[in-house]
């Protein structure tokens, strides 16, 4: 049978699949991007699973919590990355220094 | 049996998507993973009896969060291949800190001892409905966490708008409020012009 522990299991690959690629696309913002919300939905997957197995709805609540974060979060960043593009021609930001003043 | 092989197919699936979309050349392959990764995932929250989250993240995360990946991939014109200079450098020290982050998260998981309520089995739903009971405690016990949730959402809206705005110089728009302006006296002129002359402008 199906327990906790594979649930979490699922999560902690997925977290770890997003810190991976956060590390490996260092000069790619979009792809970042895109591990962030691999990160948030690995954070989802582990409050469903325990909303389940302790028979709670609260963890259900906060996932939708994370979900309405994660979306405003995409919409932020993908507009500071639009403007970033018109500004400089390119999105590579390990060499971003505009605010060194 | 059924439940098991649907969550190991799912898993599988959500695992495999999740690694094609950090590993993918073309962006737009990895939002197209990143899409498979969330049906998968609201496949896997299906099983567990979270039906309300698992058609929010269908519809948030690959109607909305997804698709707007995809725009922004698509509209912006970049040089992708450049922006992969680093990656084989970063590969094997990132893999080593992956696994070792992996490895402390399993072994925090197996060394955590579940309570007796948290055996191995789903706790039967209530007779009501998974949708109608979340429903009732977001509305009476996080109604204020709820009304902050969609602050959040229009801060988030206002907030791209202001950014990706901007007036362009270029283009000649109608001018509504010259034309409202405009009165009958000073848009129409009588003219009487006498024989053999002309109209004067």
């Amino acid at each position: 049978m199906i327990g906790l522990n594979h649930y979490l299991a699922v999560g902690a690959i997925l977290f770890t699949i997003g810190v991976l690629g956060i590390f490996l696309n260092r000069r790619n913002v979009i792809l970042m991007l895109m591990a962030i919300e691999l990160i948030l939905l690995a954070v989802n997957i582990n409050l469903v699973a325990f909303s389940a197995y302790l028979g709670d709805l609260t963890g259900q609540v906060m996932a939708m919590f994370v979900l309405t974060v994660a979306a405003a979060e995409a919409a932020i960043g993908l507009a500071i990355l639009v403007i970033f593009f018109r500004r400089r021609g390119s999105i590579a930001v390990d060499d971003v220094n505009r605010m060194h003043g | 049996m059924i439940a098991a092989i649907a969550f190991y197919l799912f898993a599988t699936l959500t695992i495999a998507s999740a690694i094609a979309v950090i590993f993918a050349r073309n962006p737009v392959h990895s939002v197209l993973w990143l899409i498979v990764a969330f049906f998968n995932a609201a496949g896997l929250m299906l099983l567990v009896g979270a039906e309300f989250i698992a058609m929010l993240v269908v519809i948030v995360y690959v109607g909305a969060v997804a698709v707007l990946f995809l725009f922004v991939v698509m509209m912006l014109d970049i040089d992708f291949a450049s922006l992969r200079s680093g990656f084989t450098r970063n590969l094997p020290f990132g893999i080593i800190v992956a696994l070792v982050l992996l490895a402390e998260i399993i072994i925090a998981l197996s060394a955590w001892k579940s309570g007796p309520v948290l055996s191995s089995h789903v706790i039967p739903a209530a007779p009501t409905q998974n949708i109608v009971a979340l429903g009732q405690l977001l509305y009476s016990r996080y109604l204020f966490a709820f009304e902050i949730a969609g602050l959040i959402l229009l801060v988030a809206m206002i907030g791209a708008i202001v950014l990706t705005h901007r007036s362009r110089r270029d283009t000649r728009p109608q001018k509504v409020w010259k034309q409202i302006a405009r009165r009958p006296e000073e848009a129409v002129k009588l003219a009487d012009p006498g024989v053999g002359e002309g109209m004067k402008l």
